[in-house]
């Protein structure tokens, strides 16, 4: 066995926070001192809402091993629907992932409010547990950005 | 001249794929192109036409040219090596051999492109005579023999047995490594074969495209065919996608581009098509602007600029893959039927 | 056929229409083309045979911006897509006098080729009139003949009704060709597990050259400039490198019709490696049905489509790996 092989796996994940709730959630996890691991790379987005199909399948593409999507509760949304349309269209392309052969589990989403410093770090820590078992992303990865 | 018993070949496959890559007609998920030989392939000799052309084998889709690799501040560049290893493309119609003719022209032409120099150097083409031509063929109006093609080796299909010909050294050499699978052919044999192709002429004779005109097409009709008001009404049903290039043997034309990896670079090129709004893109916008334009260039450059560069050789071989695939059912025949039907109208 | 050239003639006479959007006949038995026909001589290359399976919705969006009205012929499927343009602000329906025409299904050469038919000469029994369930095709290798409903179209399996959703006048009588569910095989897709899902896909794209029919022949994907196209983005790649790129495109190509796409067939129609383009469009459709009720795209010009609507309780993405 090489040296290599016994390097424990550290997936690459990103989280698309939304400005208003989830992204002051992650701030209030920090200020907290609420642990999540380094592995959870964090993208501000306006609104969930902002969140085009293509930005996960890309985040996919250039090696993340997991994509992980927050926004305001449903009905708490600044815009007032952003996360109604978002909720709809991350369903279906969740579906669709699954339908291609993408292991279930890689994408999620999630609602985290800026009062929920502690769910956005239990969410965290289970999802980076989640990706840990199911290995490095193989399927939607580009080999071309293989190191 | 040799032969092979049709049941013999996957043997002939295994031991050409020994030491040198295969390349030959495989069947994937329903459509035939030209792949890798392995020993679960599905290999298809039958199918007339692959869907692409196998120009791939010299001049892939997409390939690399360079890497660009940062570290820290540190940038390293490393070329991609040019093809080593000898390889044969096996299956390749009259039609494709000629496609590789033209695209000889292009890339051996100074300045040459040593990539694909590189496997015109290290590749073996077996053609095969097109058993059983199809509607959509018109290689005779180019002056392409489908009865006798010119490779490395050319091979005829009759009656369960492969004939083998070899026309030149690297033909020879192929052979010599094969040959403890070929028996000798006999006069009997010499003689199916002669009947093979007899058989195989006289059905060309008959295909609706074999008597088309090439009549006013030639690098001298410049202006009076550009400047037609025909191609205002022939382009109308053209949807501006890329099939007819994609799965023409001699369209040549290649885009560069660089793929972020995000640990540095590729620098790659890939086929691109004179039917796409970005094609010859420059910093000043696109000097083709509508898809009047774009549709005429492709035409032109096969009708027109290409002979006058190349001492009349066209760069069309009459395969028929666009007649088949063009989803509007727009094709080079119907352009040159056009200008035709207009030239006997004046 | 010769009714719809008549009334054109009519209409183009007394000033009804500037142009008609037809088909035009081809120099193969199978290969008609879509096309424009100004004046009253010209129509008499006017064809409409079975052979003539293009969506003529499409090129309405080019034929909104000439001078004058177009008459243009639409089969009762393709009146869905117009609908959907219309919805979409992408046709003008004022510019427009929309005969739809008769279809009792279409055919699909590649699927008579299969058969092992080919140096076709002539085809019977592809006239819309003829009440043939056979064609009887010469070729060079002798007389074939194949059942009309073998060599149909996918989409004509599955198809939609006989019924024209928006026209100004039908001509010719259609006919209700559906013999098949059109969720079967995506079913069967979802039935199987990750590994043999994956490994379907990935054969299956891996045919793709890159050649955007499926994308330029859609009348859903009427963008003015597609993302695969824009030099600012460098997923606008012709590359084909056979890992994600092909997945990348597919995926967002069918997801940014989700919810508009009528199910024409289109994209599976012209796709020059036969791949089944439709399951990723058809997948979407089942998904909307099954999470926010029935709709099919096209049905009127009014509807909101289900990814420009929501519900207070709408299911939560989670629900795809509840499902199992």
């Amino acid at each position: 066995m090489s040296i290599e092989a016994k390097e424990e796996f550290r997936p690459k994940i990103v989280a698309f926070c939304c400005n208003w709730c989830s992204y002051a959630g992650a701030d209030l996890a920090g200020s907290s001192r609420l642990g999540y691991p380094a592995d959870v790379k964090i993208i501000r987005v306006p609104c969930s809402c902002r969140v085009n199909p293509m930005f996960i399948l890309r985040a996919f593409e250039k090696g993340a091993d997991g994509v992980i999507m927050c926004g305001c509760h449903p009905g708490d949304c600044h815009y007032s629907t952003g996360n109604y349309y978002a909720r709809r269209r991350m369903t279906l392309l969740f579906s669709m992932l699954d339908y291609i052969g993408v292991e279930n589990g890689r994408t999620r989403v999630e609602w985290v409010s800026a009062a929920e410093g502690v769910k956005f770090s239990t969410t965290m820590n289970e999802f980076v547990e989640k990706i840990r078992s199911l290995g490095k992303n193989v399927r939607l990865e580009d080999l071309r950005c293989r190191k | 001249m040799y032969k092979i018993a049709k049941e013999n070949l996957s043997a002939l496959f295994r031991l050409i794929a020994e030491s040198q890559e295969l390349y030959l007609p495989v069947r994937t998920a329903e459509q035939v192109n030209f792949g890798v030989w392995r020993e679960d392939a599905e290999v298809d000799l039958d199918t007339l036409k692959s869907v692409k052309s196998p120009k791939d084998a010299f001049f892939p889709q997409s390939e690399n040219l360079y890497t660009c690799i940062k570290e820290g501040k540190k940038i390293q560049i490393e070329p991609e090596a040019l093809k080593e290893q000898k390889f044969v493309v096996f299956g390749m119609k009259a039609c494709d051999v000629q496609g590789v003719q033209v695209l000889d022209k292009v890339f051996l032409a100074d300045p040459v492109d040593t990539f694909y120099a590189a496997r015109r150097d290290h590749g073996t083409i077996v053609a095969m005579a097109c058993h059983e031509p199809e509607e959509s063929c018109f290689c005779k109006v180019f002056g392409i023999d489908c009865a006798e093609p010119a490779a490395d080796v050319a091979t005829w299909m009759v009656e369960g047995n492969l004939y083998w010909k070899s026309l030149t050294e690297k033909g020879e050499a192929l052979t010599k490594d094969v040959e403890s699978l070929l028996e000798s052919a006999d006069d009997a044999d010499e003689k199916k074969v002669e009947d093979e192709k007899a058989a195989i002429r006289s059905i060309v004779e008959k295909l609706p495209y074999s008597n088309l005109s090439l009549e006013g097409w030639n690098g001298d009709a410049l202006s009076e065919k550009f400047d037609s008001p025909l191609w205002e009404e022939l382009y109308k049903p053209c949807l501006a996608c890329g099939t007819c290039t994609f799965v023409c043997p001699t369209c040549q034309c290649y885009d560069i581009k660089d793929y972020n990896t995000g640990h540095g670079v590729k620098r790659y090129r890939c086929w691109d098509s004179c039917m796409y709004s970005d094609f010859t893109m420059m910093a000043h916008g696109n000097n083709r602007t509508s898809q009047m334009q774009r549709y005429r260039q492709r035409f032109m450059h096969k009708l027109v600029y290409f002979p006058a560069n190349n001492d009349g050789m066209y760069s069309c071989v009459g395969c028929g893959r666009c007649v088949e695939k063009c989803p509007a059912s727009l094709n080079i025949v119907k352009v040159i039927k056009a200008f035709q039907k207009q030239g006997g109208d004046k | 056929m010769q009714e719809v050239i008549n009334r054109a003639k009519e209409l183009l006479a007394d000033g009804t229409v500037a142009r008609v959007l037809g088909w035009k006949a081809g120099d193969l038995p199978y290969n008609p083309e879509p096309a424009y026909f100004e004046s009253v001589e010209s129509l008499e290359d006017f064809v409409y045979n079975g052979f003539c399976g293009a969506n003529l919705s499409k090129y309405m969006i080019e034929a909104s911006k000439l001078e004058g009205k177009t008459m243009v012929c639409l089969k009762p499927c393709d009146t869905y897509s117009f609908n959907q343009l219309i919805k979409e602000h992408r046709v003008d329906r004022d510019k427009a006098y929309i005969v739809g025409v008769g279809c009792k299904g279409k055919l699909d050469i590649e699927k008579i080729r299969k058969q092992g038919v080919k140096g076709i000469e002539s085809i019977k029994g592809a006239e819309i009139t003829d009440e043939a369930d056979n064609l009887t095709i010469q070729t060079l290798y002798g007389e074939k003949t194949c059942s009309y409903a073998d060599a149909m179209l996918e989409r004509c399996h599955v198809c939609k009704g006989k019924e024209h959703k928006i026209y100004d006048e039908i001509i010719g009588e259609s006919k209700d060709t559906k013999d098949a569910d059109r969720f079967t095989e995506v079913a069967r897709i979802e039935a199987m597990s990750p590994e043999e899902k994956f490994a379907f896909f990935q054969k299956e794209l891996s045919k793709c050259i890159r050649c955007n029919a499926c994308r330029n022949v859609c009348p859903a994907c009427s963008c003015r400039k597609c993302v695969f196209d824009s030099n600012k983005f460098d997923s606008a790649q012709k590359a084909n490198v056979d890992s994600f790129e092909e997945k990348m495109f597919h995926i967002i190509r069918a997801f940014h019709v989700a919810g508009r796409c009528t199910d024409c067939g289109e994209c599976s129609r012209v796709c020059p490696q036969g791949i089944p383009l439709h399951l990723f469009n058809r997948k979407f459709i089942k998904d909307i049905n099954e999470f926010y009720g029935d709709f099919q795209a096209g049905e009127d010009t009014e509807a909101r489509g289900p990814l420009t609507d929501f519900t207070f309780d709408d299911v939560e993405p989670g629900i795809v790996g509840e499902r199992g």
